[in-house]
């Protein structure tokens, strides 16, 4: 295979263009890279490449990207070592918002907000129960500070680990050590019972076309719910956006503002306003990550309005085998909130069977509403 | 490097073997992703066979510890020792206190085992499984090869053992721990290497089976599964056919035996409706 030219700072170069290309090779992997090189001697076109695949990386997710620039910088020169690369994505298009100025008809401010009713509640409560679809834009910011202030954490299962207790088994290493400290008299027994821990909750948000006037609401109720868990386990809620393709967005939602957040989300989801394809998305959500144990015993929401292009018996299938996988499935429907509902959409009613709890997820009280089903506290 | 992890038979791709020539010559640990039996675990094993050197394997799960992966103190000989000693009349109380955290009352877990053990290899299996405060905890390990044991004092590898740390995703581990090591990423071998597996694990199969076999898992592997066999499936599914008595497969043994290879039942109906004897024909004119 050809060598490939250069010294250090082409291979520094290199790292660069990693980074622009979204992988995080930071100073230290790239010192990492440079030091696998050395150890392996003479520059061969397949040992950079493998030197840089397994310094430079983090994930499968980088694999593909790590590809692409590898060819690129280092030119196209014989066969790339690796699997070929996926062409490029096209730049994501611009996030949709919640629509300012088009109301649904009939949802004027009139019927909706009763009078008497009206003059006791603050603003506030009667925002709780619109419809977020039908705001205005000053609404809208007042619905965002509503939302900021969710929390949402998996009903409690009992841990593996062992906490110190009151009463339980008795706990042989804190008892002996403080019967060590008065010098092997026997005293006081020092017990240990279960921790408690909430259930992963993992929400799968769709992006679809349908879902366009309430998207931004839903993640933004998304990034406060992976925000607002228990202390140092912010980990335990994960965030997946299902559209056209599945696109995990937990990573994303990191940011602690939630305008940078949502901005980062727009940048990694691909197919805003695309078609649903439940079923298939459900799949690819199970065959990629649920099965492996990101869905076993964890309480799963769906936020979809159940609008399946594709095959419904196919997410009925998969729903079935996330029922059996999951805790709990929990399926929030914004549309559930219209006066007349009736879950006729073939998808919905397809997936209905293997639902725990069908709720609505049309304004912030609905929201409200769902914290407390994942929490196994309310009853839908 | 590839060639002393053949003798040991575990076969690897050039990506493989560089990062296993890598993590022996930089001293870090081997980061492993893959689907469920593509060869994660059983690397730890060929690395242990081929240096020669004890595999200790931890397996993590939720709520695991330091006491349980480090060390943790033998308190109920450590309490006989006291009340020994009580009885013998000894009354100087400091050597005593000394003698209590002695070393042989310590008890060795895996990751302090692999410490003090030189060489070794340590396998670190399902990191994903553990929680993130334990994560921070081996990344400390990991980054020293040395642990503090605070009536002992630290403890240093001389020589840090060889490490490989699995994960099934199903949590993403923390970026830092990563840092720290080689990423590597299994695919599913191609029809050649896996075919060469097999016979290198099974050298008692014959051939035409293991290449029937292999055919096979290769044509279930494209085809959308639930869950698509790995390298230990196909091992398994030749060796339950070779205790069957079998030297040849036809679709009706295969349909029979499905079992060892497949394990949900949707993906036993969709192979069932597969045409079987047509992909072990094509194998056999192809061959």
């Amino acid at each position: 295979m050809a060598a490939v030219g250069g010294g250090t700072a082409v291979l520094v170069g290199f790292g660069r263009a990693l980074r622009a290309a979204g992988l995080e090779a930071g100073p230290d992997r790239v010192q990492t890279f440079l030091r696998a090189l050395d150890v392996l001697g003479p520059h061969r076109r397949a040992d950079v490449y493998w030197a840089g695949r397994l310094t430079l990386c983090g994930g499968r997710d980088d694999l593909d990207r790590y590809d692409r620039v590898f060819a690129g910088y280092f030119g196209p020169r014989g066969r790339a070592p690796g699997p070929l690369a996926r062409p490029l994505r096209a730049a994501p298009p611009a996030r949709p918002a919640v629509r300012e100025t088009d109301r649904v008809p009939g949802s004027g401010e009139d019927d909706r907000r009763p009078g008497a009713a009206a003059a006791l509640a603050s603003p506030a409560e009667v925002l709780r129960h619109r419809d977020v679809a039908a705001l205005t834009a000053a609404e809208r910011e007042q619905v965002r500070r509503l939302l900021a202030a969710f929390a949402l954490r998996g009903e409690p299962r009992r841990s593996a680990r062992l906490r110190p207790a009151r009463r339980g088994a008795v706990d042989p290493r804190r008892t002996v050590r403080e019967w060590l400290r008065r010098g092997g008299e026997p005293a006081l027994l020092r017990r240990r019972a279960r921790a408690e821990r909430p259930r992963r909750v993992v929400l799968l948000v769709d992006v679809s076309g349908s879902m366009t006037p309430y998207a931004d609401a839903l993640l933004r109720f998304a990034h406060a719910a992976a925000h607002r868990g228990p202390a140092g386990s912010r980990a335990a809620t994960e965030v997946f956006t299902i559209g056209t393709r599945l696109t995990r967005v937990t990573a994303a939602l990191g940011h602690r503002d939630p305008e940078a957040a949502l901005a980062a989300v727009a940048a990694a989801v691909p197919d805003w306003r695309g078609g649903t394809r439940l079923g298939e998305m459900l799949r690819a959500f199970l065959d990629r990550w649920g099965q492996r144990g990101m869905a076993r015993g964890a309480v799963v929401v769906v936020l979809s309005d159940g609008w399946e292009r594709g095959d419904p018996s196919l997410l009925a299938a998969q729903m079935r085998r996330l029922h059996r996988l999951a805790h709990r499935v929990v399926w929030a429907n914004p549309r559930k909130g219209r006066p007349g509902y009736a879950p006729l959409a073939a998808g919905m009613a397809a997936a209905l069977p293997s639902v725990d709890a069908f709720v609505e997820g049309h304004s912030v009280a609905a929201l409200e509403h769902l914290a407390a089903v994942v929490r196994g506290a309310g009853d839908a | 490097m590839r060639r002393r992890l053949e003798d040991v038979g575990y076969l690897v791709d050039e990506g493989l073997a560089t990062a296993c020539f890598l993590a022996l010559r930089l001293h870090r640990p081997v980061f492993c992703e893959g689907d469920a039996g593509v060869g994660k675990t059983s690397l730890a094993g060929a690395l242990a066979g081929m240096l020669g050197a004890p595999l200790i394997r931890l397996q993590c799960y939720e709520g695991i510890d330091a006491s349980q992966a480090l060390y943790d103190w033998d308190f109920p000989r450590q309490l006989l020792h006291l009340r020994a000693a009580e009885a013998a009349g000894v009354t100087d109380v400091e050597r005593l206190e000394a003698e209590l955290y002695d070393r042989r009352f310590l008890v060795e877990r895996p990751l302090l085992r692999a410490l003090r053990t030189q060489p070794s290899v340590l396998l670190v299996d399902e990191v994903d499984r553990a929680d993130d405060e334990f994560e921070a905890f081996l990344l400390e390990l990991l980054s020293e090869y040395s642990v503090t044991v605070p009536e002992l004092g630290t403890l240093r590898a001389g020589t840090p053992p060889v490490v490989v740390l699995t994960s099934n995703r199903t949590r993403e581990v923390h970026d830092a721990l990563k840092r720290r090591c080689l990423y590597h990423w299994f695919d599913h071998p191609s029809f050649a290497r896996e075919l060469a597996i097999v016979r290198g694990r099974l050298p008692a199969v014959s051939a035409r089976l293991a290449e029937q076999v292999t055919a096979l898992v290769q044509a279930l592997r494209s085809e959308e599964l639930v869950k698509p066999p790995g390298v230990a499936e196909t091992i398994d599914w030749a060796e339950a056919l070779d205790a069957l008595g079998a030297t040849e497969l036809d679709a009706e043994l295969a349909v029979a035996t499905l079992g060892s290879a497949l394990k949900y039942r949707e993906d036993t109906e969709r192979a069932r409706s597969m045409d079987l004897s047509a992909v072990l024909a094509r194998r056999a004119a192809g061959a």
